[in-house]
């Protein structure tokens, strides 16, 4: 079997409406497991230790699973107690959710490497607990962790592909259906993993752009191999 | 009591598949790592040029693209995989090129006097590796390591999209007979779980008994 550029072509405009769902999906995923995360490194930090060790047992959980079952645990067992949602919704929902047990983690080794006379100063300076985390230690603790909470945007946008499960007509899910209509699986699939490569080349350079701006560099030796 | 109930020793059979698939994944994936990662620390560019764009296509597209491609596409070019292979085969090499970042990670986070050292006593560069470098960047791996094969467990589950009887697999067959659907995904989430805590638990056996103990750290 032979690539075939009319083919190629003809399926383009179905793979960009797939595009849009994946991009979608992916900035409300994004968004809930940014917002979620820092909430659950925040209560573990400031809760009390049951409430603490009650969410560590929850964020393992949700890490020690994989993403798919969670997809479907959303997306069929929730109807059966009343809760019905749209694939897209629980598919964010699951994903962001998943996500958000990743970052949490980077939130809270931002929070850690906060310097303790920061705390101790803004006691001393009469400021209530949210005034704390609002103007002294978030400043301080996301910055340097930015890097990393990108990756994990990138590596949610990666994940899209199993909404394709759950029915979400995503681009995986174009690809497939365009596949199982034509029995041609070699140009949609290739596709498929072009634009998920077209999108994380360009992210990995921002990446390594934001490594500098942010991050901490280390004096390395030049000359590593081992050959 | 749910009709899926008599089916959960069906499910639970699926867990061998699973651990199968992650053991064999996750050996793919070692010797994947330390090839790949080594040679993006080589000075040849013939060595590091390549490893380099491997490591960005298996981590720039997502591994369940990348099952759907070797599964349906790589039979047209002539190589035919079955399910178990084409499942081994991504997960390893997907996992792998993650890995390999920890491997070179590991490398370049050794304090660079460590080279300077070895250069300065004349080692081989086999010796620097052997008794120098590599039993201090392998302390520094196992922890990633573990994190990275959980990952190839929970990675195990999209075998099952390519009709592989995993327990996602069975789970799924079980809830469209019998409609039933707390019963098979809570089963199996929890099984995941303790997989995972299983495989969580091993590695940090392995970092305690194997990582080689600093002198440092010998008399705290």
């Amino acid at each position: 079997m032979t690539w075939e550029w009319p083919f190629a072509f003809e399926i383009l405009p179905h793979l960009l409406a797939g595009v849009k769902i994946t991009i979608l999906a992916t900035l409300l995923a994004s968004a809930l497991a940014l917002t979620l995360g820092l909430a659950i490194a925040i209560g573990r930090r400031s809760a009390g230790p049951r409430i603490s060790s009650a969410l560590r047992f929850c964020v393992n959980f949700v890490r020690g699973t994989p993403l798919l079952v969670q997809l479907y645990f959303v997306f069929y067992v929730l109807p059966d107690i009343g809760i019905y949602l749209s694939p897209l919704t629980a598919g964010v929902l699951a994903l962001g959710i998943h996500y958000s047990s990743y970052t949490s983690e980077v939130y809270r080794a931002g929070i850690e490497s906060v310097d303790r006379g920061l705390w101790e100063a803004a006691k001393a300076l009469n400021l209530t607990r949210s005034q704390t985390w609002r103007y002294i230690v978030i400043p301080m603790a996301v910055p340097p962790i930015i890097p990393a909470l990108a990756n994990y945007v990138v590596g949610m946008f990666k994940e899209t592909p199993l909404l394709s499960t759950i029915t979400v007509v995503e681009l995986m899910n174009q690809a497939r259906i365009i596949s199982n209509i034509n029995y041609r699986y070699l140009e949609p699939m290739t596709m498929v993993g072009a634009f998920f490569l077209a999108v994380s080349v360009p992210a990995v350079i921002g990446l390594h752009y934001l490594e500098r701006r942010f991050g901490v560099g280390s004096a390395r030796h030049h000359n590593m191999s081992i050959f | 009591m749910p009709e899926s109930v008599q089916f959960l020793p069906l499910i639970l059979a699926g867990a061998i598949l699973t651990v199968e698939l992650t053991v064999l994944g996750s050996v793919l994936a070692l010797l994947v790592a330390f090839a790949v990662g080594f040679a993006r620390l080589s000075n040849t560019v013939w060595l590091r040029v390549p490893a380099r764009v491997f490591m960005e296509f298996f981590r720039g597209t997502s591994m369940f693209v990348q099952l759907f491609w070797a599964y349906f596409v790589l039979p047209l070019l002539g190589i035919s995989l079955t399910p178990f292979q084409a499942g081994v085969l991504v997960l390893g090499l997907n996992a792998g090129a993650y890995m390999s970042e920890i491997v070179r990670g590991a490398m370049l986070a050794l304090p660079r006097e460590q080279f300077e050292a070895c250069i300065a006593l004349n080692l081989k560069k086999v010796h620097r590796l052997r008794y120098v470098l590599l039993p201090q960047a392998l302390r520094l791996m196992i922890h990633p390591f573990s994190n990275s094969i959980v990952e190839i467990l929970k990675g195990t589950s999209i075998v099952s999209l390519i009709s592989l009887s995993d327990m996602t697999f069975r789970a799924q067959s079980v809830r469209v007979q019998t409609g039933d659907t707390a019963v098979p995904f809570l089963t199996i989430l929890f099984v995941y779980f303790l997989l995972a805590i299983g495989f969580w638990s091993l590695m940090r056996w392995l970092e305690r008994n194997l990582a080689p103990t600093q002198p440092s750290e010998r008399g705290t």
